[in-house]
């Protein structure tokens, strides 16, 4: 395991690219502790998969350096960096059985054969594969086989960090509960330093214990999902973060309160003369309907999702989501909302500024 | 329109890919086809489009018998999971090509395609071709391209399930609305049950090439008739409990006993399935607070903890099952530590030993 050094790093694919529009990867100094769960978040195009080929060493970046436990491997080919990857599809030799595809990489590297035994064994007892050690991987199903790519990816004690690109994307929404729990665990007992590339965001809040947000080849934030969830730093983040994302409605702000369509709405911290283009930011699980005292909406479409249903309401022309838990009463008769001051968070210009709490 | 299939199997290589289906589609319709990989999911589309032809059974248009007329024949569109569009054709030419082979006037096709781009957010790059834009943008046109040709009937395999989480999101919200001005029979196939919750409508659970429940999405959602479908629309999995039930007590497995209530008296005396969703555990009540709740209280171990920010998940051992638990906010816990659990009586599914649903919340099915 290694701590991971981004220094300065940065990454065109243009040749003579300098304009700041022309680079996938925009300069990103960061530090990777050994032995932690991260999360690269963000859609297509947004950066994460380059930045996970550049730590892989497939990408050489044109900017910076990369360093393994501070030596610089910036000029290491991939298979010289000892790192274990997972893919989006399942890797598995098909004529092989379970065990000899789970012994494969120690095989590879000459280790003796009972310590490749017992690593097989616990490898596979944690994920669950043990009833199956001596079947062929040939008609397995899609998640065992990632299973199996899942284990070799663990199966070495010795890697610097093992990266995964979208490795649950195939796999059916039942099943990914059983694999993100395996996932956690082998990483709680095998203390891996781990990177784990996905767009699906309650992959990434699940897995991480940081989780880095990334747009347009930036790092937005990088923070606990809690905080990405209560405080994003950017609307983006705001939006991608939930589902449905934050509510976004222009507003002035006036120290304590924000004024929609001269109305009064109480905050949870004083702003002094906040300028720019000024934005209260609220997540659909703390708007709640009111008989009376709140802002008007009217109300477009409901979609019930058993546990939830989540209310597409409009409030002046702005459209705002609303979260109602099963059990709670709403019907078309609510007409008005509230926010919970404390949850309102404030933005200029997009970016969220933090308050004075009274 | 209506669309009937009657009795409609197939059988590939002495395989049975689906067993015999009765069902029928109105006009006007989204109806979802939920259920895992593999379940038969694309082979039934297949079927209803006159891509592949029955083994046993009729499938019949308005009334009229059509299981052996080609699918050129047939008005059908279909969408896949793949972006599918004309790579040398711009976004303008791909939605206007099946408008040009019916022969429609350069007026009107110029009209259909604008309307449908403006439904779709494609507008602004009509011109361009479908290489140059973002996987959202390509599957737009593509369905843009199933909407004008103004087929009766629409499938759609996984038409997101290749697009980024936030991307879905925003098609998901607009399918519904988009085909309720249609008119078509559209027919969804997903294996995710929130997105067939999503789309409302009608849903079709399958599993191992059967449908095994057909009625409004909430509906089955809510009532399945068996712990097939209980499975198959559930995600997260659908939380099972194996429980005796004698006079009046229900008895767990590890000696725990419960009065049982009023609406399960009725039920004989036997052996019982308990079925119960993630959000319908509830974490940390105190002793008080449950029993006025009316639950019955568990012991269980923590597994695995998982935080989305707003919500914890929590993997729970109680014996020998494994559950999912939802609850709001952070949970303090670690892995490990023993918690008790009250499950919401009025949110049970009870099975009986053939899998199907005897009792369901407050009311004996």
């Amino acid at each position: 395991m290694a701590q991971i050094t981004l220094s300065n790093l940065a990454h065109t694919y243009a040749p003579s690219g300098e304009q700041e529009s022309d680079f996938a990867l925009k300069t990103l100094n960061h530090v990777w502790q050994e032995g932690g769960a991260y999360a690269l978040l963000g859609p297509s195009g947004c950066g994460k998969t380059t930045l996970l080929n550049i730590i892989s060493g497939l990408i050489m970046p044109s900017h910076g350096r990369v360093l393994f436990d501070g030596t610089d491997v910036t000029d290491l080919p991939a298979e010289k960096r000892n790192i274990a990857q997972v893919f989006q599809f399942p890797v598995v030799y098909d004529t092989m059985s379970v065990r000899e595809n789970l012994a494969f990489p120690l095989k590879n590297r000459g280790l003796a054969r009972a310590e490749t035994e017992a690593r097989v064994a616990l490898i596979a007892e944690m994920i669950g594969l043990e009833d199956i050690l001596d079947q062929k991987a040939r008609g397995l199903t899609t998640d065992a086989k990632q299973k199996i790519s899942l284990g070799r990816g663990m199966v070495r004690e010795s890697v610097n960090a093992i990266l995964l690109d979208e490795p649950l994307t195939v796999i059916d929404p039942q099943l990914k509960w059983e694999l993100r729990t395996q996932l956690k665990s082998l990483h709680r007992e095998l203390g891996h330093t781990m990177i784990y590339v996905t767009h699906d965001q309650v992959e990434a809040l699940t897995f991480a214990d940081t989780v880095v947000m990334m747009h347009e080849g930036r790092v937005l934030q990088m923070g606990t999902p809690e905080s990405l969830f209560e405080t994003p730093k950017h609307t983006f983040v705001g939006h991608f973060i939930g589902s449905p994302g934050m509510n976004f409605l222009d507003a002035s702000i006036e120290g304590n309160h924000a004024v929609i369509n001269g109305q009064p709405v109480p905050l949870g911290a004083n702003y002094r003369n906040p300028c720019g283009h000024t934005q209260i930011g609220i997540r659909p699980e703390y708007v709640q309907f009111t008989a009376d005292g709140g802002l008007p909406v009217v109300v477009r479409h409901i979609e019930d999702l058993g546990h939830r249903r989540i209310v597409h309401a409009e409030l002046e022309r702005s459209p705002i989501s609303v979260s109602v838990p099963e059990g709670c009463p709403f019907d078309s008769t609510m007409t008005q909302v509230r926010f919970i001051p404390e949850k309102i968070n404030v933005f200029i210009d997009s970016w969220r500024v933090e308050g004075e709490t009274f | 329109m209506s669309l009937e299939l009657q009795g409609v199997s197939q059988v590939v290589d002495g395989q049975l890919h689906i067993a015999p289906t009765d069902l029928v589609l109105e006009k006007g319709t989204m109806n979802v086809l939920l259920g895992p990989t593999s379940s038969g999911k694309t082979s039934l589309m297949r079927l209803m489009a006159g891509l592949d032809k029955p083994s046993t059974g009729r499938i019949l248009s308005s009334g009229t018998d059509v299981t052996n007329q080609r699918v050129q024949l047939r008005n059908v569109a279909m969408v896949y999971q793949e972006f599918i569009n004309y790579p040398g054709m711009t976004v303008f030419d791909n939605i206007a090509s099946p408008l040009r082979l019916k022969g429609q006037s350069k007026a009107d096709i110029d009209r259909t395609v604008r309307t449908t781009a403006e439904m779709l957010k494609l507008t602004s790059i009509l011109h361009r071709r479908p290489l140059e834009l973002s996987g959202g943008q390509q599957q737009r046109c593509a369905l843009a391209r199933a909407l004008v040709k103004g087929a009766e009937l629409v499938l759609l395999d996984e038409p997101l399930a290749n697009l980024d989480y936030k991307l879905r999101e925003e098609l998901r919200a607009e399918i519904p609305r988009i085909f309720e001005q249609a008119g078509s029979i559209f027919v969804y196939a997903t294996t995710e049950p929130e997105e067939a919750l999503l789309l409302g409508g009608n849903t079709a659970t399958l599993w191992e090439g059967q449908v095994t429940q057909f009625g409004s999405t909430l509906s089955v959602y809510r009532h399945p008739e068996s712990l097939t479908t209980a499975r198959v629309f559930s995600d997260p999995p659908m939380n099972f409990i194996a429980v005796g039930k004698a006079a009046d007590a229900l008895s767990f497995n590890d000696g725990a006993t419960v009065h049982v209530h009023d609406q399960w008296a009725g039920l004989p005396d036997g052996k019982y399935t308990l079925g119960f969703r993630a959000h319908h555990i509830n974490i940390g009540l105190s002793e008080a607070v449950g029993s006025e709740f009316q639950a019955a209280q568990l012991r269980c171990t923590v597994v695995a903890i998982e935080a989305t920010g707003s919500e914890t998940f929590l993997r729970l051992r109680y014996g020998d099952a494994i559950w999912v638990a939802i609850t709001p906010g952070l949970k303090k816990m670690a892995v490990g530590d023993s918690v008790n659990v009250w499950l919401d009586v009025t949110q049970l599914y009870f099975f009986d030993e053939a899998g199907c649903l005897v009792s369901c919340g407050d009311s004996v099915v």
